[in-house]
């Protein structure tokens, strides 16, 4: 009894401390490579920090699924959003001619965007899936710039590490790393299903990262800030009221 | 009298109850291996069904293909209250949104739950708890045994001594069928609703994104299922004896005899 309780303690200290050492070493690499979400404190930081880790290893690169024209939602529903103000039916009453997109942060160029310009730079087209983290769906075609060539059009500084957007509505605003944002089906998207995006599903100006859920695509975009660090922007947790600081994943992979 | 377990056996003289006690020392009844795994897919599927539920009570509708929201005719609506003003669901009233906490946390305990799962089945499959454990032996796979078997589960009778070290043929079948065929496939569904992993696994081959989701709450009400009447045959087979035999891994056999 004794050696085999012995012989087990020894086991178990030596599981422990090797789970242990691994941990702290995959830790150490994830933050060489800059993949620590900005809300990894805290008691759900090790799963979040993990899932993040685990689909940026595994999905860098891939695609969202793009589907046929046939399986369009013929019933897309908009969530409900906070009410517009005033400032946005001003420019609602324009026709949104006077609605820009500013771009600041480490870049070379420094920009001010109207729709129409956006509407001028090579677009992209795809048909893809929405999913709220409320568990519905539904697939729409989207038609915006690549946020990759908005980017490069700036001249973005080499050690740029995340987009950090704003909407008209102070409290949404959002942020996503290098690799989402230089991702080729990441866009500053201004069409939806044919025609202009309309105002209850983000109009003007929306986000669309189809492999984030649909919190992460804020709609009502004026602003792009460019940044290697997200501790500057509210609490520092990557997002604002309607995401992080209001107990919800940075991340929205999954 | 003489003990047989996976591949030790105990001699002793004993024939009444006093004495049997000092074999409860030798050997325990589930290896420590099994016994933590255990506990910890304990812990893990209580915090995920918990928080499963939270989330569920933001969009407590289901659907089939690819797509559904509030537009979409439902496969079948839960008539419970939700967390979201714009889910109809008959109700007066609001409850509070719990989504935030509930998904870190769902995602933290399916980790555990998958690493356990992972560390169990390597550990099932090359220490040969699997073969020695679980796998049946094939004279107990005939109709007729496996018929005597249903007919003492149906009678709720009390296991016999032997089964106090070793599992009966339906318990064999339906810890393989959880082990083997449920858990897999509610991890599978589970991903298949992550717009990233999906982009590497698409959801397609699941029957889509909203029939993975449907397919995940079944697969829980399965495993809901399996642990309501896995802890009744715990309390069945005696639940003194059954917790001690999963916490310490030691079994008295007198209480076994009562």
């Amino acid at each position: 009894m004794n050696k085999l309780s012995r012989r087990q303690i020894i086991t178990t200290g030596l599981a422990a401390t090797a789970a242990a050492s691994g941990l702290a070493v995959a830790g150490k690499l994830a933050g060489r490579y800059g993949l620590i979400p900005p809300d990894s404190g805290g008691i759900y930081g090790p799963g979040e920090t993990l899932t993040y880790v685990a689909q940026r290893v595994l999905t860098r690169h891939t695609l969202a699924r793009e589907f046929s024209q046939s399986q369009i939602s013929n019933d897309p529903f908009a969530n409900s959003v906070d009410p517009l103000g005033e400032e946005f039916q001003r420019f609602q009453s324009g026709a949104f001619v006077d609605w820009r997109l500013a771009v600041d942060g480490m870049i070379a160029r420094p920009a001010f965007f109207s729709v129409a310009e956006l509407k001028s730079f090579p677009a992209r087209t795809q048909i893809t899936m929405i999913g709220c983290e409320e568990g519905w769906t539904y697939i729409a075609e989207w038609t915006g710039v690549p946020l990759s060539h908005i980017l490069e059009l700036v001249g973005t500084l080499p050690q740029a590490r995340y987009v950090v957007y704003r909407s008209i509505q102070p409290e949404a605003w959002d942020s996503i790393d290098m690799a989402e944002a230089l991702h080729p089906q990441t866009l500053v998207s201004y069409g939806m299903n044919g025609v202009d995006l309309p105002v209850p599903f983000g109009g003007p100006l929306r986000m669309r990262i189809p492999r984030q859920l649909g919190y992460k695509n804020v709609k009502y975009i004026t602003r792009l800030t460019i940044t290697d660090n997200l501790k500057q922007f509210g609490k520092g947790l990557g997002s604002g009221e309607l995401g992080a600081e209001d107990g919800y994943a940075w991340y929205a992979g999954i | 009298m003489r003990l047989e377990f996976d591949g030790y056996s105990v001699h002793s003289a004993c024939t009444i109850g006093t004495l049997s006690r000092m074999t409860e020392t030798i050997r325990p009844r589930h290896s420590l291996f099994v016994r933590v795994t255990h506990w910890l897919t304990v812990l893990s599927f209580l915090s995920l069904l918990v928080t499963g539920v939270e989330i569920i009570i933001s969009h407590p509708r289901f659907y089939w293909g690819e797509t559904g929201n509030v537009n979409t005719r439902p496969l079948f609506t839960i008539p419970i209250p939700s967390s979201r003003s714009s889910v109809p669901t008959g109700y007066g009233y609001v409850l509070p949104d719990q989504n935030g906490w509930s998904r870190y946390l769902h995602f933290q305990s399916a980790w555990i739950v998958a690493g356990t799962g992972l560390l169990y089945v390597a550990f099932g499959f090359f220490g040969g708890h699997f073969r020695r454990n679980l796998l049946p032996a094939r004279s107990d796979l005939s109709p007729k045994r496996l018929g005597i078997s249903i007919a003492h589960h149906l009678r709720f009778e009390r296991p016999s001594s032997e089964e106090a070290w070793s599992y009966n043929v339906l318990q064999r079948l339906t810890y393989l069928v959880v082990i083997f065929l449920c858990f897999p496939l509610i991890i599978w569904t589970g991903l298949a609703m992550s717009p990233a992993f999906e982009s590497l696994v698409p959801a397609t081959v699941l029957g889509g994104h909203q029939s993975a989701r449907t397919i995940h709450f079944f697969m829980t009400g399965f495993l809901v299922v399996f642990l309501l009447l896995h802890v009744l045959m715990v309390v069945l087979a005696g639940f003194r004896n059954r917790m001690r035999a999963m916490i310490s891994g030691r079994v008295t056999e007198p209480q076994e005899r009562v």
